[in-house]
């Protein structure tokens, strides 16, 4: 087996896990996306990290 | 037996021009793709994970490889220029976070036994792979099959951690401690110096050198980490994501995620409901791996043989993926969510984490040989 062989099959894998979500997550919506930049938003931060404690800590 | 007339040997060929273009017209209608039916937000995400992976395997510049080298050789060049990399984030970060702080959030998190626990785990076992959370990515995407196999039990590990997170910070975590301003980004850049001073020091003689790829590599990541940070509003992570995709895989299959407190809290239940296409540290990750992939492919760098291991090596690698996932959520992010973006962001956690982890890559070093990994020395 060569390395190019491995890499094929992570992006099978990963190309796996993007249709299944694409099949079983809330649709696209670009019209809801927030702006390009966060910073001069106006909003707050929403994404997950994971530095962030535990929910109720 | 192989005789001279039926082996092949030719050399691995470069891809030409025409392949090249084709691919970057290929990568660049991907993340168009993502802004579009997405958001511009996360095809620039999309884009920046590419532009982390490019960097990381183009200047082959990573965390695990230089601590090995601290411990082993006494050569501190890739852990200066890492502390390097994160004053330079600190020095545009702390301003922005004190400026912005309402749109903007750093890597913050408690430090706790489970925090210091996890973070020396992980730090072995990231040795025992020999890769750490981007390191694995980068591993999996350029085509080292160790890399490849440890990815996803990574996910799985780093799923269960964060089903279990509450449990693990019950047992006890100071209150969170962060620094802040002016003051808090003299004492990090004065801590950097300190620990640089001190690998310096340590070092053995005529180890000390710092090639043009490690110059490269500092400027490309700290521009990029203070990119992230202003297109995202929260530092680069790694982790998360990948426990979110099997959150996904569970759900799929009819699982109940409502026992967890932390895949059960809104923020999270949400994010497992939404396109993947719409989570920070999952764009940023698969960037990584599509990163390091085309760099691997642009040397032709895939024709070489993936590599062979005794079957306990296969073993202690799955495990080792496992509990590099598992304890990187206990520990509040891994080198890169703790340790570049915690310090670069002011979080006490990530000098912790580093002390933890650096502690347990010691320890993971010399259980390398037992395990099948290496020869003994």
């Amino acid at each position: 087996m060569r390395r190019v062989h491995v890499t094929l099959l992570v992006g099978l894998g990963l190309t796996g896990v993007l249709v299944l979500d694409h099949v079983q997550s809330q649709p696209l919506n670009p019209f809801t996306a927030p702006p390009v930049l966060a910073l001069g938003s106006g909003m707050a931060p929403t994404g997950a990290h994971c530095a962030a404690p535990a929910p109720g800590q | 037996m192989s005789t001279a007339s039926d082996i092949t040997t030719s050399e691995p060929t470069a891809p030409g021009v025409m392949s090249r273009a084709s691919m970057l017209v290929c990568v660049a209608a991907i993340v168009l793709v993502v802004a579009l039916f997405a958001g511009p937000r996360y095809g620039l995400l999309l884009l920046i994970g590419l532009g982390f992976g490019l960097a990381l395997e183009g200047f082959r510049f990573g965390f695990t490889g230089p601590w090995r080298r601290m411990i082993l050789a006494r050569d501190p060049s890739g852990l200066i220029a890492q502390l390097v990399c994160i004053g330079i984030v600190a020095m545009a970060a702390f301003p922005l976070l004190a400026a912005n702080g309402a749109e903007l959030k750093g890597a913050h998190a408690p430090i706790g036994m489970a925090m210091i626990g996890g973070a020396f785990v992980f730090g072995a076992c990231m040795q025992l792979v020999l890769g750490c959370g981007s390191g694995t990515l980068i591993n999996a995407g350029s085509g080292n099959a160790v890399g490849a196999v440890a990815l996803p039990f990574f996910a799985i590990g780093s799923f269960a951690g964060a089903y279990h997170l509450s449990w693990w910070t019950s047992l006890g975590s100071l209150p969170m401690m962060t620094l802040s301003g002016t003051d808090g980004l003299m004492v990090t850049l004065a801590g950097l110096v300190a620990l640089a001073g001190l690998a310096f020091l340590l070092r053995a003689k005529g180890t000390f050198h710092m090639p043009a790829r490690y110059v490269g590599a500092i400027v490309v990541l700290a521009g990029l980490a203070i990119l992230h940070l202003v297109v995202a509003g929260q530092p680069w992570g790694v982790v998360y994501g990948l426990g979110l995709w099997v959150a996904k895989g569970v759900v799929a299959v009819g699982g109940d995620l409502s026992g967890s407190t932390f895949w059960a809290a809104p923020a999270n239940a949400a994010q497992v409901e939404a396109s993947l296409l719409t989570d920070i540290t999952s764009l940023t990750d698969l960037g990584l791996i599509g990163g390091a992939a085309l760099v691997a492919w642009w040397r032709a760098g895939l024709a070489s043989p993936a590599g062979k291991l005794p079957a306990r090596a296969w073993l202690a690698v799955i495990v080792a993926g496992l509990v590099l996932g598992y304890s990187s959520r206990l520990a509040f992010g891994c080198n890169i969510g703790a340790f570049f973006s915690g310090i670069g962001t002011g979080s006490a956690h990530g000098w912790v984490w580093f002390v933890a982890a650096f502690a347990g890559s010691w320890a993971g070093i010399r259980l390398r040989p037992y395990l099948g990994l290496e020869a003994r020395r």
